[in-house]
């Protein structure tokens, strides 16, 4: 073998596998470790055993995944058509249809399973007014259905920015060649368009998949009597009636499985469906006509009323009289002054410090993903695949799992962290990185090294060329991923939940202890203010970039 | 400073996939010297080693007297063109031909003179404040250029540069790059797999085949006595024949197809026995006539393209060959 020279970049190299040892291997052996005590404290598979012997448990799981395969399917049915029309036809405000639904997805979680409780639960508005006025009784929205409802609206955007990619790269004249041959409308959708859009449907799917499978938030505000496994880890280790450390791992490993289970059926099907696009000639859009223009209009924009709707409402419940946990008729800004000067200055330390984590996660994730990205593209080697595949350890675990590995393994001495805003930080970095570093990778990738190389044959060092020419290059690509992570790191809660305290609290939490509490009037406040951040920096991020080209 | 180039015995492996299994040629001070090939050859891999970006398997490259094996790529003082330009497309025009001059910490107002100089040379001077999106690819090609020549290297090093051009640029600026060159007198080695443009702008060609150099030569060499016939077939088109060849009188005669004798007086002595030959001749060689006459070798035209300066005629030959 040829002896490779050592530079800067295997020193970052040991310091990756290093710190990726501690901060995500370690936590997880932790975690595997705590899941094979039994409740006695001795080595045994009793926790494992427990659960898979009582429906009582079992059924979480089986609820998990039956909920969230639903979600999934009904996302790929309604994001899919939806950014069918908005790629292949000339929409009327096509843009603001596309802003609406970034909105939508980059939502506090919980916030829109809130609002939809308000809106449709058993003393909703519009529950009562159809009740009252028109005799209907819409039935019962918590649980199976709830859940369905709330994480679909939320998550087929995600459907749509994936699809709207794949769509833009079918090359017009492969539509042209299927029209040739008598293959058209509803036929050449299926046969030409969805088949060739089949890796990113894939792709998409499993994005849905594990946001849904993971979520917390919803299923423990909608959910009801339908507990699915996420909420039963986090009551099982901080829950009201008896924990048990030991039992929370073993589900959390069980977790872990089912999700790893489903990233490895995806990538496997997800081969069966390769080939590569020259995509030349782009689509050109249509102009709607006629009733099936007229129906399309209504779809989309009905589509993102509805999926809307929980925002608008909450911002408006914020500003209405509140009298402990009932709304009164009028408008007034109380409910903003009780969380700014009543609650202990609760509103601006949540602010500080959301910024602050928010801030400082974004900042490591960026250097992390853009070092990363230049090992792995750059620099391939047996260590740097191994870092690579490390790093996307997280994808496939669910954020209450992270936040319970977190505590078990940097809780006790010698690291003694719990509680702190560093356990915070790691676990909003853990969470976000494997994202940011597949966006920075395949930038990097598009990249051809012989820039580089030019400037390294003018003289300039390898340091100074990765500084001055590769990382300028990648920015653009960083940066939309960067603005969408900084949106979810800010409405991050389901490990939050378990690592945060009174000092360490953030917005997100805020929002959502309010909403437990029962004091609605201030958790429509925060859940407003909360909005109102991620619309704004969205929104700037959307019309300074003038791109439609976001990476999840 | 120019210099000359002298590599001995390279070796090229990729794991254990040979590319260039023992390669020796001189390159001479200020020369302007195309590597020729078709894709796959090994040329762009010798030229990315003598850059410094393939790593030396084995063998000695020399620049001067100054071995250049374990030199880092950012010492060897090199110009290097790529085929997609590679101008950085964060910095202006003028940013982009003074990188070079930064790392060399030159004073400011010198960097200016510099550029500016380069600049009006590659005739680009009035584009110094445009970004790289803003250029059309002829103009980035001045810009990486412009970029290579400022920072005055020994060598310059050029792969495939103009194969992203449309055909009308590619004439047009493979007239400048040899002009360019001409005036700065810089060892230039050039890749390409285009025949035509290596012909027009080369002092000396290597043609490369299976990382072997199959011949050196100027352009008229290679045209006109090619060592082999993988160069008389990849230089210009050619037609095969099958013959013998034979000595009569102490007179070197090859028999054509049809019979027919001809004396051939070049051939060198270690060759020159009786054997089977192959008889490669450029096709503006045969000449068709009607004079049906003996001695000449009758033919059927099968098809004829009229290229404005010169027809082809395709025929089929009485001996079953085809031309």
């Amino acid at each position: 073998m040829e002896r490779k020279k050592r530079d800067v970049w295997s020193v970052i190299s040991v310091f990756f596998l290093l710190l990726f040892l501690l901060i995500l291997i370690y936590p997880l052996f932790g975690i595997l470790r705590q899941s094979v005590y039994s409740d006695q404290g001795e080595l045994s598979l009793a926790q494992f055993t427990k659960f898979f012997s009582n429906p009582y448990y079992t059924i979480t799981i089986t609820n998990s995944a039956k909920v969230t395969l639903v979600v999934t399917l009904v996302t790929l049915l309604i994001g899919i058509p939806f950014s069918y029309f908005y790629s292949f036809y000339r929409l009327k405000g096509a843009k603001f249809l596309f802003v609406i639904s970034i909105l939508c997805c980059m939502s506090a979680p919980f916030i829109g399973a809130y609002s939809w409780i308000m809106l449709l639960g058993r003393s909703g508005v519009i529950t009562q007014f159809l009740k009252n006025y028109l005799g209907i009784d819409i039935g019962n929205i918590y649980g199976f259905g709830g859940i369905t409802l709330v994480q679909s609206l939320k998550l087929f955007p995600l459907v749509f920015i994936y699809m709207n990619g794949a769509f833009k790269n079918i090359d017009n004249s492969l539509m042209e060649a299927s029209a040739n041959m008598g293959c058209t409308g509803v036929k050449r959708f299926f046969r030409i368009v969805m088949n060739l859009s089949m890796p990113t449907i894939l792709a998409a799917a499993l994005i849905v998949f594990m946001r849904a499978i993971a979520d917390f938030g919803t299923p423990l505000l909608i959910g009801e009597g339908y507990r699915t496994f996420p909420v039963e880890i986090y009551s099982q280790y901080l829950g009201e009636n008896g924990t048990n450390h030991n039992f929370a791992a073993a589900i959390s490993v069980i977790a872990i499985l089912v999700t790893a289970v489903v990233f490895f059926f995806q990538k496997w099907a997800t081969g069966k469906y390769k080939f590569s696009i020259n995509s030349l000639h782009p689509v050109e859009k249509k102009k709607p006509k006629g009733i099936a223009g007229v129906l399309m209009y209504v779809y989309c924009y009905g589509l993102c009323a509805i999926a809307f709707l929980p925002q608008v409402y909450i911002i408006y419940l914020s500003f209405r009289n509140v009298n402990g946990m009932v709304f009164k008729d009028g408008f007034s800004l109380v409910n903003y002054e009780t969380i700014i000067s009543k609650k202990r200055l609760l509103l601006g330390r949540s602010i500080t410090n959301t910024l602050y984590q928010s801030i400082a996660a974004l900042a490591i994730i960026i250097i992390f993903a853009i070092l990363i990205a230049y090992l792995v593209v750059r620099r391939r080697s047996m260590m740097n695949n191994t870092i690579d595949t490390m790093s996307m350890l997280p994808y496939i675990m669910p954020g209450s799992v992270i936040g319970i590995a977190l505590i078990m393994s940097f809780g006790p001495a010698p690291f003694g962290l719990t509680g702190t805003m560093l356990i915070m930080i790691l676990s909003m970095v853990i969470r976000r990185m494997p994202y940011t570093i597949r966006s920075a990778t395949a930038t990097l990738m598009q990249i051809p090294i012989s820039t580089e190389e030019a400037a390294i044959s003018l003289g300039s060092s390898k340091l100074k060329t990765f500084i001055k020419v590769t990382v300028p290059m990648m920015s653009s690509g960083i940066l939309s991923g960067a603005v969408l992570s900084w949106v979810s790191i800010v409405t991050e809660l389901s490990s939050s939940i378990m690592l945060y305290n009174n000092k360490t609290i953030n917005l997100t939490m805020s929002t959502y202890i309010a909403i437990s509490n029962g004091s609605y009037g201030p958790a429509c406040a925060f859940a407003s203010i909360l909005t109102a951040v991620t619309t704004l920096v969205l929104v700037a991020y959307l019309a300074i970039s003038k791109s439609e080209d976001i990476r999840m | 400073m120019s210099v000359n180039i002298r590599i001995q015995h390279a070796l090229k492996k990729y794991g254990s996939n040979v590319i260039i299994p023992d390669l020796n040629l001189d390159i001479r001070e200020g020369e302007f010297f195309t590597l020729l090939g078709p894709s796959g050859c090994g040329k762009t891999t010798l030229l990315r080693m003598i850059a410094g970006f393939n790593s030396i398997e084995g063998g000695d490259f020399y620049f001067n007297e100054t071995r250049i094996n374990d030199l880092d790529p950012s010492r060897r003082n090199i110009g290097m063109v790529f085929q997609n330009y590679a101008v950085f497309p964060h910095y202006s025009v003028r940013k982009n031909v003074e990188f070079g001059l930064t790392n060399k910490h030159m004073p400011k107002s010198q960097i200016h003179t510099q550029a500016d100089r380069f600049l009006k040379l590659m005739q680009i001077d009035g584009l110094a404040d445009r970004m790289p999106d803003r250029l059309s690819g002829g103009q980035q090609q001045r810009v990486a250029l412009a970029r290579a020549l400022c920072i005055e290297p020994q060598v310059l090093l050029m792969d495939e540069p103009l194969s992203n051009l449309d055909a009308k640029l590619r004439v047009e600026m493979r007239t400048v790059i040899k002009h360019i060159q001409h005036d700065v007198g810089i060892t230039t080695v050039y890749v390409t797999h285009d025949q035509e443009e290596a012909m027009a702008v080369s002092d000396r060609i290597a043609v490369m085949n299976g990382g072997v150099i199959q011949h050196v030569g100027t352009p008229k060499n290679l045209y006109q006595r090619p060592a082999n016939l993988f160069v008389a077939n990849f230089i210009g088109r050619s037609n095969q024949m099958q013959g013998k060849m034979v000595i009569e009188n102490g007179q070197t005669m090859v028999v054509l197809p049809n019979g027919n004798k001809v004396a051939i007086h070049n051939v060198r002595p270690e060759c020159a026995k009786e054997q089977d030959v192959i008889i490669s001749l450029r096709p503006e060689e045969l000449l068709l006539s009607r004079d049906a006459s003996a001695g000449l070798i009758r033919a059927k035209v099968d098809d004829a393209v009229f290229l404005g300066l010169n027809t082809h005629y395709f025929v089929t030959m009485e001996t079953g060959e085809e031309a």
